[in-house]
């Protein structure tokens, strides 16, 4: 049997960055829950996260998926040294917005925005992107996170010096290049696999 | 096995940088077995393991990373190989490019081609490959393009629901894998 794209149901379209709650719809069918096997069901890492379909989507591939949650989570959520959680939402925002993720974009300037307190200045990230001006340090994170996402790649070492004069040592920069760079994968399923919605 | 953005990058055992990975053990652990789950998975399910290589050396390839360049395309026969080289070759491009939803978001619009294999990568890649390496390019330069008819595109040449899953990972794993590999390397310099 060929398989089929899908419909998504009638949705209004998110036409602007935002750090609204938003939905997400796939255009190809995630697993119903009733065929996850075990295996399914560990790759999601997070039991809750059975309820939502981009994760029944991605566990069609289980190792792959439980292999990236793993990754995803150490990189943001690990709290010992290296860039504050703050600033690495802020790469995973910046990213995001460059690559035009509307929807992973509002997600993680939620997250920014909670954990800076910066709520204005993640606002405008959003709204006038990622040539928005901030001060030195966040300046300094976001057009790291620019030079590592645009291609071609163009991060070298007057990046690092200039987040070294802000402030950055040699583990926050390793987080930096991991938030950013793990947002490029992020960004690319989420982008493509399906679509943003904005809650009815 | 050895751990791959380690090799890629050079870190040595008791550097410096392999201090700092080991701040993040968990990340390092688990970069390195979402590459092994992609390459040496447990069940290849539909996508075989040239064409996964074929799609890694493709997409590193249009990155332009060298390193990570030579390892993906080292894994690819001779023949394979030197069609995907033509292919990056004519499919190189800057990024990222496309449009958003129509809006106020439209100013920012950055619109740019669409890119086919060659009649001569087609008929070396057959018809799978070569719908994987088109989705490849969106995905690679102008992910925000994407739509459900590229993943239409896809069943029609032959993929499943479940093949699209590990194809679209196998790109976006890629897009991280050479960032990593690239952002690391400028580190190791200057430290």
């Amino acid at each position: 049997m060929t398989d089929k794209t899908l419909t998504p149901p009638p949705h209004v379209e998110p036409v602007v960055f935002t750090r609204d709650m938003l939905d997400w719809l796939p255009w190809i069918e995630p697993m119903a829950e009733k065929d996850m096997t075990e295996r399914h069901l560990a790759s999601l890492v997070d039991a809750s996260r059975v309820k939502s379909p981009y994760f029944r989507l991605l566990a069609r591939d289980p190792d792959v998926l439980e292999a990236r949650t793993r990754t995803d989570k150490d990189i943001f959520y690990n709290p010992e040294a290296g860039l504050p959680r703050a600033e690495r939402e802020l790469a995973a925002a910046a990213t995001s917005r460059l690559n035009g993720c509307i929807y992973c974009a509002s997600v993680h300037a939620r997250f920014a925005a909670t954990y800076s307190k910066r709520v204005d200045d993640v606002q405008r990230l959003l709204d006038e992107g990622v040539g928005a001006r901030f001060d030195e340090r966040w300046d300094a994170i976001v057009a790291a996170s620019v030079a590592l996402t645009a291609l071609p790649i163009s991060f070298g070492p007057a990046h690092i010096d200039r987040l070294r004069q802000v402030g950055l040592d040699d583990a926050a920069i390793a987080d930096l290049i991991g938030a950013a760079s793990f947002f490029n994968w992020a960004n690319r399923l989420m982008l493509s696999l399906g679509e943003p919605a904005s809650p009815g | 096995m050895t751990d791959v953005i380690d090799t890629l990058v050079g870190i040595a055992p008791g550097s410096k940088l392999d201090a700092i990975r080991a701040n993040r053990s968990e990340a390092r652990k688990h970069a390195q077995a979402s590459y092994a789950s992609l390459f040496e998975p447990r069940d290849l399910a539909g996508v075989t393991t040239d064409e996964r290589h074929a799609i890694a050396a493709f997409v590193a390839g249009l990155h332009g990373e060298a390193r990570t360049d030579a390892f993906y395309a080292a894994k690819l026969p001779a023949g394979l190989r030197a069609t995907v080289v033509a292919e990056v070759a004519s499919a190189r491009s800057k990024g990222p490019y496309g449009r958003f939803p129509k809006g106020p978001l439209s100013v920012e619009d950055a619109p740019g081609p669409t890119w086919k294999v060659s009649d001569a990568g087609a008929k070396a890649l057959g018809t799978r490959l070569s719908a994987a390496f088109e989705h490849t390019h969106m995905l690679v330069f102008h992910p925000r393009d994407a739509a459900a008819p590229a993943l239409q595109a896809l069943l029609d040449a032959g993929w499943s629901t479940t093949d699209i899953v590990t194809i679209s990972q196998l790109v976006a794993f890629l897009s991280y894998q050479i960032r990593v590999v690239a952002g690391l390397t400028t580190l190791a310099s200057s430290l």
